[in-house]
């Protein structure tokens, strides 16, 4: 937070996307509706979200590919190293999948001997850098030039290079080597249309749509929220997605793929297989408060538009998912006892909520989540408390002295009707604001006094 | 008895529920709103028995306290005029969020929808019920105005503010940079996560100075609030003040003739 760097890193997020995806939707027509059409897809595909799986599995397998359904992290890695092992693959190129982060599919694959490099330019940068994504669709966002060069330089063994352009080809060159090398490429999946079985990528670098082509096999692994009925629905959604992560009318490639390579076709991969994942999800979907956290569609804009976000950063989120999405996903999908306290950290702005091309209202979960953290901590310690304020709050007798031992309590302390120092618990306020004293007497008695005097 | 609406169907009549903040802590923006509403024709009932609406415990994970505090304010406001809150924050839980909490509860959610329809945030009563905005009256200065979230984003109030300070004769409002982005209140966010609250409030308060303007306006009194005391941290002389009290003030000096 004090990081000079990463703070106008984070202004950069709010600078450019978030006002890029404002300036975008006012450029669109009919933007409102379209908002509201993606999110009746959704609602609509999510309460039928078996059906559709089952039409996209067929189709998958009719044009030629293999479809696995993932109940964890832990069989979507074994599959790949199944694959992996049989078909004697040394190097696994992957193109940028928030999923496979979830499952930690890097390690997986190191930890069979099997190198796996990322292509997307920001997550070789951070998978240099042994580090987790800073932002779901710009991972390496708060990396500098200066860090960037030495990665690459360290990489290449060579010299450091200043100029961005060259730094590019630097990496650029050393992913080409893994392209050549590669045998089999993991992407993830943006959206899977049901009624084709196809599978869709949107980048900007092209990274994607290399390797869904150059390796002989291309595993792609989805979260199962990510099926949509019909081709009809996805030109829906990849207007109102692009525009509201990058502010841009359309991303430089939009990649779709119909399973392997045909006898009349030149090229392609000699295998296809697809990953359907749930890894936690299932338990989104069994909660009907929570359900509508499945019809994320990855953009970002909550995490853009977020104050808190801005502040804190992507890494202080201790999963994948940043910002209000990941505060509400990850206690859920992943039930460890950190991610309790992310549904706590927000001021319920509602700037999420309003960003969100599908109108997911991320403040009502969160409250939702603070709600069952409660309850599943039995109520302590702060229960206690929270116990004597409804009692101090059900009765206006109660209230009355409970204000007056407060203002008693904080007279000591109260200069000019103000206090500099509060004490514990309430000291977190006073650490950079002064608090105001509670009036002499409450506005209620102050109204009936007056209120007498008139009809006296 | 005089009658509950003016002949054009204007209420006549209107209870206001203060909230547990101006109550405690800010009994002169309850006395402005008292004040406004009777120049324009409204007389003004105080529950005396009011107290809260819930809020607190609810943000915080505690429906069951939060029930019972809302239960309360159902039975306290039960009847069938117009109720009047001059905050975004609670007219939300009231017209939004009560739905959550009574879900279980068909009488209780019954009766917070019922209430939900005659409850309306000050600003919006004035402009929207009364039909009030235009020259409504004379103050001095530059002035800056800060949209609550809630008030913004949960009841999609912000244009009935915004026409009440254009309708105030001699107010010049210079533009807040920034302005929808959230102060860092957040209720016992302010405690629990002091540094990041800190952080999003010495933002707002940069963009605030940086206006020059002298008053900031707002409709919330724990946003009032948190304001307040980090400007005065800081030494500043930007006064803050609550939309109904700068209208008050704006009409008495109206009142008082011309300049």
């Amino acid at each position: 937070m004090a990081d000079p760097r990463l703070k106008s890193a984070l202004e950069g997020v709010y600078e450019g996307f978030n006002k890029g995806r404002i300036a975008a939707a006012a450029d669109t027509d009919a933007w409102e509706a379209q908002r509201d059409r993606g999110r009746a897809i959704k609602e609509h595909t999510i309460v039928n979200l078996d059906y559709y799986l089952e039409m996209l599995a067929d189709n998958v397998e009719k044009n030629g590919g293999n479809v696995f359904f993932a109940r964890d992290s832990a069989e979507a890695n074994r599959y790949v190293l199944e694959i992996a092992a049989q078909r004697g693959v040394q190097t696994v190129i992957k193109s940028k999948s928030m999923v496979s982060e979830e499952t930690q599919l890097n390690h997986a694959l190191e930890g069979a001997g099997v190198e796996a490099v990322e292509t997307d330019l920001g997550e070789y940068i951070i998978q240099l850098a042994g580090e987790a994504p800073y932002h779901i669709i710009a991972p390496a966002i708060h990396k500098s030039k200066d860090e960037v060069s030495t990665l690459l330089a360290e990489r290449s063994g060579g010299r450091r290079l200043e100029d961005a352009a060259e730094l590019t080809m630097q990496a650029r060159e050393q992913l080409r080597g893994a392209f050549r090398r590669a045998d089999m490429s993991v992407t993830g999946v943006n959206f899977a249309v049901a009624e084709s079985g196809s599978i869709v990528l949107v980048t900007n670098e092209g990274n994607g749509r290399m390797a869904t082509s150059a390796p002989r096999i291309h595993v792609a692994a989805m979260g199962m929220e990510k099926v949509v009925p019909s081709i009809a629905d996805l030109s829906t959604f990849l207007r109102i997605l692009i525009r509201s992560a990058t502010g841009q009318r359309i991303s430089s490639y939009v990649t779709m793929v119909n399973g392997p390579r045909r006898s009349d076709d030149e090229d392609g991969p000699e295998e296809f297989h697809l990953i359907v994942i749930d890894n936690g999800r299932s338990k989104l979907l069994a909660d009907p408060h929570l359900r509508e956290a499945l019809y994320c569609i990855r953009c970002g804009a909550c995490m853009n538009a977020c104050p808190v976000y801005r502040k804190v950063g992507g890494h202080s989120y201790g999963w994948v998912y940043p910002g209000p999405i990941g505060a509400v996903i990850t206690p859920v999908l992943t039930g460890i006892d950190e991610g309790k306290d992310l549904p706590f950290a927000s001021t319920l702005c509602g700037a999420c909520r309003e960003a969100c091309p599908v109108r997911i209202d991320l403040p009502r979960m969160l409250l939702e989540l603070r709600a069952q953290a409660v309850e599943s901590s039995g109520g302590k310690p702060a229960g206690l408390m929270w116990r004597g304020w409804r009692a101090g709050l059900t009765r206006r007798a109660a209230f009355d002295g409970g204000s007056r031992v407060g203002r008693w309590l904080l007279r000591p302390i109260t200069r000019g009707g103000w206090t500099r120092r509060l004490p514990f618990p309430l000291g977190g306020w006073t650490t950079s604001r002064d608090f105001l004293a509670p009036a002499a007497a409450s506005f209620v008695s102050r109204f009936n006094r007056s209120n007498r005097n008139k009809s006296r | 008895m005089s009658e509950a609406s003016s002949p054009e169907g204007r209420p006549k009549r209107v209870s206001l529920f203060a909230t547990c903040l101006v109550d405690q802590f800010y009994p002169e923006v309850g006395e402005s709103v008292v004040r406004v509403l009777g120049r324009l024709g409204v007389e003004v009932e105080v529950p005396a028995k009011q107290t809260c609406c819930g809020q607190p415990a609810y943000n915080s994970g505690y429906w069951d306290d939060a029930r019972a505090v809302a239960t309360r304010f159902l039975d306290v406001f039960d009847g069938d005029g117009p109720v009047v809150v001059p905050s975004g924050s609670c007219g939300a839980m009231v017209k939004h969020h009560y739905a959550a909490l009574f879900r279980d509860d068909p009488k209780q959610l019954g009766r917070s929808k019922e209430l939900g329809k005659r409850l309306f945030e000050f600003s919006e009563f004035v402009v929207d019920v009364l039909g009030r905005s235009g020259a409504i009256g004379r103050n001095g200065g530059a002035i800056t105005y800060h949209p609550c979230c809630h008030l913004l984003r949960e009841l999609g109030v912000d244009g009935q503010p915004r026409a009440l300070l254009d309708g105030i004769d001699g107010a010049e409002i210079r533009p807040l940079g920034r302005a929808d982005v959230c102060c860092g209140f957040g209720g016992t966010f302010a405690v629990k996560m002091a540094d990041i609250s800190t952080a999003m409030l010495d933002e707002k308060l940069d963009n605030v100075e940086a206006t020059g303007a002298k008053t900031l306006v707002a409709g919330d009194a724990g946003c009032i609030m948190h304001m307040a005391g980090g400007l005065r941290r800081r030494g500043s002389p930007v006064r803050v003040t609550h939309l109904a009290e700068y209208l008050d003030e704006s009409m008495a000096n109206a009142e008082a003739g011309p300049r």
